[in-house]
């Protein structure tokens, strides 16, 4: 075997254009050629089907591999618990094992005496934080009183961090945190949704309701109503959540953190601990995973910087998978819908109510029910949203947080009605097709080619041999059904600021404290820098991930494509301009009159738009102007006219295939077909509507975090017993981008891609399994029990 | 409580030799050590992940003398004078082994955080011989989740690996 050499791990969110490339040229946005002399197996480059025809000067639209792909399939990307420093503090935690009540005593004296312990922190031993709820609230808390991990003896929920150890080592740690002990006082607790549902109160309308939907749906000519229930879901990012903070002398912090926002943890651990803002540098270049657990920073952060400030030394703390059942959840959901029709399936009167679940102390809540009525086409809509506390963590978001469940309930009722109307449920939302926003002051759509998703999704799929009988089609032992369901969401964008350094070689350094939860955002980020400064793909370089970079929002919502793109034009045209100041300065400058609008970047050189033979290479340009780089940083904010509403829609058909005496379900085709914006790399953008679609299945067929309730503690808190989708769940997934052009939305027309492939899923597979079965389930995960009932 | 006893003695280090992608390695190990943490924390190869730490997710896959093993099941002290292959040893240096060009092809990935383990475990899959089909890869490649679930695009990744490998094995 050969000599083991280490690979040079990459410096902390910079990647090495150099090295990480060779994906990309086996895809040949670099041309074959060179191809075949640079990745040995180049020639057997794939997924032909997705990547598009552009000229080989743009990159944005064309199929790219991650520019990080290196790194991650040869263990050089580092995650925020591989950051091994000398003289590193393991910690581990001690977590609750009561729901509700408050710490009596805790004796730590034998976790004490165990060889390689150093401390103990504890509420009552521990160093000075905040007493304030202001100090605790991140940029995204919602309202409330935010949890202090180690602050005080109240108990809020089982799991709830109680103590801390901290060893020479990881597994010692772990052996002396099981010799903690700790009395508690109990009180009663309550964590089950039905026994509070009750108790719900009612939050402030989510959308003006219009018309009278009771009336309405009274005197419609064909009714249904129908309850839908979502369980708790965790997120279970693969990587567990992990802080390791290297003590850098004179009280100076580096925090290498699992979030989706450096900014954001590092302004909430300067806030909790009174730092200086120039101390603490918050670094995650790479994140195993997030899918919205990491929006609001978790209180591994907390402790591990409150032992290093203990200690004064460099700590590390990683959460067992079964303490990531201890942080945010998507909430459980009771959704009621009433829809009311005419017989020629046209709606009238939508109603949509939900309660949903937060714990005692914070009021974490989105927007369940106005998707009805933004979906579809009534004069009339109704929604309630109502919530209820129970001695649980907050819950949080979880990917299409709000779209996604609210949406399944949605799309379950809308196919009951089809079925009342005896229409095809694709009909009859074709019948009920909304050109405009009506919750929002009756606006057109930015964009919107949903009709088209439809159309393509159902050619695709080959909807129309679909039978409407339920129970009408079987494949030998297994009942077949075909169902299909709409997916929503909003394209969001936020304020963000972008630096360019572009040096006289013709390379060009991009940065923003964005992050790349696996999203792609690396490789989109150089990709369109790449065409806005016109150079090739491998002069870019991205460092993204660090706080100290120029300030970006937390990256969630899928507003981070747009937004960071169209920073990147921005800045782009601030060097742009600065290149042109500086070429007019040349003797005899073929640009001596020309204004900003008439040049353009390309190969390397500022170009006349008017006649693309009065060109000046960058390199000359900069020695005239006796610089060796130019640099800009600028923010870019998004206007919303209030014209216009600005959404992604999908249109979902499935395929599943039950076993009709042991109701086994297998999904055994999705088709996806998405309208978007413009799709930035057709290749990443690929993988996270795959990735939704099978969240999707999950969500639809496995996902349940279950509660013993007399304990108030999960009972699944694993990944085995959590059941996520595994290879063999996985069939046969197709994704379409329907072209959609948005000259509105933003610059660049970009929408955003994250959410939007999972909502609607779980309502098309459950619509199929009723087609195929003919029993309609109404609560998720729809396992093979509640079939057999 | 029986727990009055069992304050640790940590000091009864065992002597362990292994060789780690090619280089012997010499390890005094508490027993209770596994493979998972003396890879990432005596020898720094960080990229066998930890996601679960009870063989529930596959993160951790790793190859013993050939075949795929949980990592995070394995203590070191089993192990005494095996072959241990993790992703930074896959390749002979500096390049790419096929499969690891194969899943960037395939965007066989999304975080990266499984993709070590996916990689060993699709190497220890193509060893054993067993998987023909895309049934039988996507069955025998169950035991490592990926929850960005870049399924179907590994399975594609793996074939186009095995048929690299039967072309120049």
């Amino acid at each position: 075997m050969a000599q083991f050499t280490a690979p040079c791990p990459p410096r902390e969110g910079d990647i090495s254009r150099r090295s990480v490339l060779q994906g990309a040229v086996a895809l040949g946005a670099l041309g074959p050629v060179r191809a075949a002399d640079v990745v040995p197996h180049a020639a057997i480059a794939v997924d032909h089907k997705s990547q598009v025809s552009k000229p080989m000067t743009s990159y944005i639209g064309t199929a790219t591999s991650r520019i990080d792909g290196h790194a991650k399939v040869t263990g050089g990307a580092k995650y925020a618990a591989e950051f091994n420093v000398p003289g590193l503090v393991h910690a581990f935690v001690v977590a609750s094992t009561i729901a509700k009540g408050r710490i009596l005593r805790i004796d730590a004296s034998e976790a004490l005496r165990v060889e390689g312990v150093i401390d103990v922190l504890t509420h009552e031993k521990r160093p000075r934080m905040a007493d304030t709820d202001q100090a605790y609230k991140d940029d995204v808390a919602p309202e409330g009183t935010p949890f202090r991990p180690l602050y005080d003896g109240r108990i809020l929920f089982n799991g709830q961090p109680v103590a801390l150890v901290l060893a020479e080592r990881w597994e010692i740690a772990r052996l002396a945190a099981s010799l903690v002990h700790v009395e508690y006082e109990q009180e009663a607790h309550v964590t089950d949704p039905y026994r509070q549902r009750e108790a719900a109160f009612v939050l402030p309308e989510p959308a003006k309701s219009r018309g009278n939907a009771a009336e309405a749906f009274a005197a419609a000519d064909v009714r249904h109503q129908g309850e839908y229930h979502v369980p708790i879901e965790h997120h279970n990012p693969m990587e567990p959540f992990a802080s390791t903070v290297t003590w850098d002398g004179g009280g100076k912090l580096t925090v290498y953190d699992k979030t989706q926002g450096v900014q954001n943890v590092q302004r909430y651990v300067c806030s909790i601990f009174d730092m200086n803002p120039d101390d603490v540098r918050v670094v995650s270049p790479f994140v195993g995973g997030a899918f919205g657990s990491g929006l609001r920073p978790q209180y591994q952060v907390v402790l591990a910087v409150l032992a290093a400030r203990a200690l004064e030394r460099s700590v590390r703390l990683v959460l067992t998978r079964q303490q990531m059942y201890s942080l945010g959840y998507r909430p459980a959901m009771i959704q009621r819908i009433e829809l009311g029709a005419t017989t020629g399936g046209t709606l009238n009167a939508i109603t949509h109510d939900a309660i949903t679940v937060t714990s005692q102390y914070e009021d974490f809540y989105r927007n369940e029910t106005t998707w009805s009525g933004l979906l579809y086409k009534s004069a009339n809509a109704q929604y309630t949203h109502k919530l209820t506390r129970l001695d649980l963590p907050t819950s949080c978001d979880m990917r299409g947080p709000s779209a996604t469940t609210g949406v399944y309930a949605l799309e379950s009722a809308m196919d009951e009605l089809a079925v009342a109307l005896s229409l095809d449920p694709l009909e009859l939302r074709l019948r009920c097709y909304s050109d405009r926003d009506q919750n929002n002051g009756d606006v057109p759509f930015s964009s919107k080619n949903l009709r088209e998703c439809y159309r393509q999704g159902a050619e695709m799929f080959g909807w129309e041999k679909r039978n409407r009988e339920p129970r009408s089609m079987r494949d030998g032992s297994e009942l077949v059904g075909w169902g299909m369901a709409t997916g929503v969401w909003e394209a969001l964008q936020v304020p963000i600021t972008v630096r360019i350094k572009l040096t006289a070689n013709g390379h060009a350094e991009v940065a923003c404290a964005t992050s790349d939860i696996g999203t792609g955002t690396y490789t989109i980020m150089a990709q369109v820098a790449a065409d806005a400064l016109g150079l090739p793909l491998d002069n870019i370089s991205i460092k993204l991930g660090d706080s100290t970079l120029p300030q970006s929002p937390v990256e969630g919502g899928s507003w981070i494509a747009a937004s960071v793109s169209n920073g990147i034009v921005t800045t782009s045209n601030a060097i742009r301009e600065e290149l042109l100041r500086l070429a007019k300065r040349v003797p005899d400058s073929p640009f001596a009159n020309a204004t900003s609008d008439e040049v353009a970047l390309a190969d390397g050189r500022l170009v006349s738009r008017l006649d693309a033979s009065r060109a000046i290479s960058i390199a000359d340009v900069m020695r005239v102007g006796a610089v060796d780089r130019i640099e800009q940083e600028k923010s870019t904010s998004f206007a919303n006219d209030g014209k216009h509403a600005h959404n992604a829609h999908s249109a979902l058909f499935a395929e599943v295939k039950v076993d009709e005496q042991l109701s086994v379900i297998r999904v055994t085709r999705i088709v996806s077909a998405v309208a978007a914006g413009r799709i930035l790399n057709p290749k990443t953008a690929h993988s996270q509507v795959m990735g939704g679609v099978v969240w999707g299945i999950g969500m639809a067929l496995h996902e349940e975090t279950l509660i013993d309730h007399k304990f108030g503690r999960i009972m699944n808190a694993n990944i085995a017993e959590y059941h996520v989708p595994v290879n063999a769940d996985v069939h046969d997934i197709k994704v379409i981008f329907v072209e959609e052009q948005d000259h509105i939305v933003n610059p660049l027309g970009i929408k955003g891609l994250g959410e939007i492939g999972l909502v609607g899923v779980a309502a098309a597979i459950a619509n199929a399994i009723y087609h195929a079965t003919g029993k309609r389930v109404r609560d998720l995960p729809i396992t093979l029990d509640k079939l057999q009932r | 409580m029986t727990q009055n006893n069992t304050v640790a003695k940590t000091r009864n280090n065992i002597s362990v030799a292994l060789v780690v992608n090619g280089t012997g390695q010499r390890f005094s190990v508490a027993p209770w050590t596994t493979l998972l943490d003396a890879l990432r924390d005596q020898l720094d190869l960080t990229g066998t992940k930890k996601g679960c730490d009870h063989g529930q997710c596959g993160a951790c896959t790793v190859l013993v003398d050939g075949r795929r093993v949980n990592s995070c099941l394995t203590l070191v002290v089993m192990k005494d004078g095996a072959e241990v292959t993790t992703i930074e040893g896959l390749a002979p240096s500096g390049g790419l082994h096929p499969l690891q060009q194969a899943f960037i092809d395939h965007d066989a990935f999304q975080c990266g955080y499984c993709t070590p383990g996916q990689i060993c475990s699709a190497a220890g899959l193509i060893a054993e011989g067993k998987a023909k089909t895309d049934d039988e890869i996507r069955e025998l490649m169950s035991g490592n989740l990926c929850r960005c679930a870049a399924y179907p695009n590994i399975v594609a990744a793996i074939r186009q690996a095995m048929s690299v490998m039967v072309e120049k094995p």
